[in-house]
């Protein structure tokens, strides 16, 4: 990599330093880049800045989604929300990078809650970037009866300060025209001869600030040690924003409005349990319900097998017959171009959309964090801080999806946890239905086993990891953000994104899994399969042995070996234990291939072996108890 | 005192946090050594949630445990910052 020693000013505009950003723009093309705290409504001005097209990918390597568009001759690129700029997680790397290689920066800040934001601010301003502040949420500025100095805080930075109100449109033009006055503002002085030297190591100042607060990976990359003055840095800068605040901030009246004395009520357990309970009701409303019944009977049922598959086995047969092995890999029972395409379409978009706008209307209300901070004390017990409430959510919607969702958790240790806990206890959306179907026809005292030896087992295998991997988990430690109204458009504009992301993401592995299972079954595996588990099945599970056949089946589709019991004749007690055992059992085979993607041979195949020792173990000794001699 | 018997309402000074990541966290979040905040909320065994101006923050029980401050002279809803 060549290194511009020599220019002082002048290298933002240098490519060559873009480390592992990976974003593929013209020669000439300048990035704009978008950065801000979390919730600061940065999204509305990105939507603003880029109009229709918009590319979506995943960063490298990371879940974090990246949006890019064309602003004229110039790209705007999105950042995940951050509260500084440094390496403690995948959304903080990836902003890290980007806004490494930006060329100009605009920084949504919230005038509500400039302590906080103008945090990063300065240090976007200490790495010389040319900046322009966009002051967001106005309009609450008047409602939380403060005052600020706008034309003060433009003066004390040293950069160009927007008032703006993104939510009612207001100020986004402005914004647009005063990008051509970005300037870098005032850096702090005490920085500067460090800066300097540094600069003449690593030849870009925004690295050299990155390597001076102790960054590592930046670093590594140029081959040096890092610093070790981030605390005396963090101290300073922290004090410079209070005292820019201390200036230009006036508060007249720092009573509680509506809006945070329901935000504290929802944080208090008499009124925020029922709270959490009516908005579970809600939301098994519109996933559970609006969208895993009715939306996907018509996709699935309706369009997928109704119209789509008849059609392709049309166009297919007379060219390649079904009975051939290519056949069947094409067009038989879980054919690539039937069952997989009926199973991503039909199935998993409508559910995984539907879980995503869940998400997205969680996050946008402000409502996910108070409900990690009420949940922290009981995932604390498995060794997950309340953080992890967000994968094992996802979990009960697609257990592939929450699997690459546990990214986001803060260290490996928990990483290992949830992907477990995922990987074993939790029911995906698809195997929910048709278990619930099966329980629903037992009554209560068999729901009420089903649901306590798998909320038990979960418990206990959480306690045991937790017990017994070794490290620390990372404790809570979050921004509670204001309850805010979310707005449609941006939820559903998340949501899209993100579902477009997952689909993207896994949908190779959906169908490399369809190809195994077809040859498994034009080879005779999967008939082989059956008979060996039949002995564990007969004397070992007391199930008859054709429910072998569920329990392989289930590594196909998990909803498939569920649904295989429906048309099996058993005892109440037998559904029940092979629900239970179906439920431990190996999750499918696209979540099984993302499991070994994500956490590694070393890990995968104690998981994987592991969900096959739990459920015929649970399973075994409950009908061994249960069910009696035979 | 640790931040974790802090009662609800009570006004504290931050004195030290050992955890190192956890304080740069804090200083972004607004909140130093030397800050005085608000108990807003607990969560019975569980986070204790803290409240400077505007600003609030959860912070697990076990972290809280590492923190420790003092009670703050000033009750009220005075004007602080710093």
């Amino acid at each position: 990599m060549e290194k511009d020693t020599t220019a002082v000013k002048t290298t933002h505009g240098g490519h060559c330093h873009t480390g592992s950003l990976a974003l593929n723009l013209p020669e000439g093309c300048k990035k704009i880049v978008l950065v801000g705290n979390p919730n600061v409504g940065k999204s509305v001005f990105f939507n603003y800045f880029s109009g229709l097209y918009v590319d979506v990918s995943n960063y490298p390597g990371t879940t974090v989604e990246i949006s890019l568009a064309r602003y004229g001759e110039d790209a705007i690129i999105d950042t995940p929300g951050i509260y500084g700029v440094s390496s403690f997680n995948d959304e903080e790397i990836v902003a890290r990078d980007i806004i490494l290689s930006a060329d100009k920066v605009v920084n949504v800040v919230d005038a509500v809650h400039l302590e906080r934001d103008l945090f990063l601010t300065l240090q976007l301003i200490d790495m010389g970037l040319p900046l322009i502040v966009a002051l967001n949420f106005m309009d609450e500025v008047e409602e939380h009866r403060l005052k600020v100095d706008v034309d003060l805080l433009s003066d004390l930075l040293g950069v160009p300060v927007i008032p703006t109100s993104a939510i009612r449109k207001q100020g986004l033009a402005e914004v647009a025209a005063a990008l051509s006055e970005a300037r870098e503002g005032h850096q702090d002085p005490f920085l500067h001869k460090k800066l300097h030297e540094m600069l003449s190591r690593v030849g870009s100042q925004p690295e050299a600030l990155m390597v001076l607060e102790g960054d590592a990976y930046v670093a590594a990359r140029h081959g040096i040690m890092s610093g070790a003055d981030r605390d005396e840095i963090y101290v300073r800068r922290r004090e410079r924003v209070n005292d820019i605040i201390g200036h230009v901030v006036t508060d007249f009246d720092l009573t509680e409005t509506i809006r945070q004395k329901i935000g504290r009520l929802v944080l208090n357990p008499v009124v925020g349990i029922p709270i959490f309970a009516v908005i579970l009701y809600g939301l098994y409303q519109l996933v559970g319900v609006l969208i895993a019944q009715v939306i996907v009977g018509i996709t699935e049922e309706e369009i997928m097998k109704g119209y789509w598959e008849p059609f392709i086995r049309g166009i297919i047969e007379p060219v390649i017959s079904q009975k051939t092995a290519l056949g069947t890999a094409l067009i038989g029972e879980f054919g690539v171009l039937t069952m997989m395409v009926t199973y991503l379409l039909g199935l998993l978009l409508p559910l995984v959309l539907g879980f995503y706008l869940a998400l997205a209307l969680m996050e946008d209300s402000g409502y996910l964090p108070r409900l990690a901070t009420m949940v922290d004390r009981v995932l604390n017990a498995i060794g997950l801080n309340g953080r992890a409430v967000v994968p094992l959510i996802l979990g009960f919607g697609c257990v592939t999806m929450a699997t690459i969702t546990t990214r986001l958790l803060g260290t490996e240790r928990e990483k290992t946890i949830a992907t477990a806990i995922l990987q074993w206890a939790i029911p995906c959306s698809a195997q929910l239905a048709v278990i619930t179907v099966l329980l629903a026809k037992l009554g209560g005292l068999y729901i009420m086993l089903y649901a306590g030896v798998i909320f038990i087992t979960l418990a206990v295998i959480g306690t045991v990891l937790s017990r017994t991997l070794s490290g620390k988990s990372s404790p809570l430690l979050i921004d509670i953000p204001p309850l805010r109204l979310p707005r449609l458009d941006n939820v559903v504009r998340k949501a899209v994104t993100r579902t477009y992301a997952f689909m993207k993401e896994a949908t190779p592995w959906f169908f490399a899994g369809a190809l195994i299972v077809s040859a498994m079954q034009v080879t005779g595996m999967l008939g082989a399969w059956q008979e060996i588990l039949a002995p564990v099945t007969t004397g070992w599970l007391k199930l008859p042995k054709e429910a072998a056949t569920a329990f392989i089946m289930g590594f196909v589709r998990r909803d498939f070996g569920a649904a295989g019991l429906l048309h099996m004749s058993l005892t109440p007690m037998q559904t029940v234990l092979s629900l239970i055992t179906i439920t431990l059992f190996v999750p499918c085979i696209a979540s099984t291939m993302i499991l070994f993607k994500e956490r590694g041979l070393k890990q995968a195949v104690p998981i994987w072996l592991g969900s096959w020792v739990l459920a015929l173990g649970v399973g075994g000794i409950l009908a061994q108890l249960l069910i009696g001699g035979a | 005192m640790c931040l974790d018997q802090v009662k609800i309402g009570e006004r504290v000074i931050i004195k030290e946090i050992l955890d190192g990541t956890a304080k740069t966290q804090f200083i972004r979040f607004g909140i130093g050594e030397g800050s005085t905040v608000t108990c807003h909320s607990k969560i019975p065994f569980g986070p204790v949630v803290l409240r400077k101006n505007r600003q609030e923050i959860a912070i697990g029980r076990e972290l809280a445990r590492t923190i420790t401050v003092e009670r703050s002279d000033h009750g009220g809803k005075g004007h602080h910052r710093g």
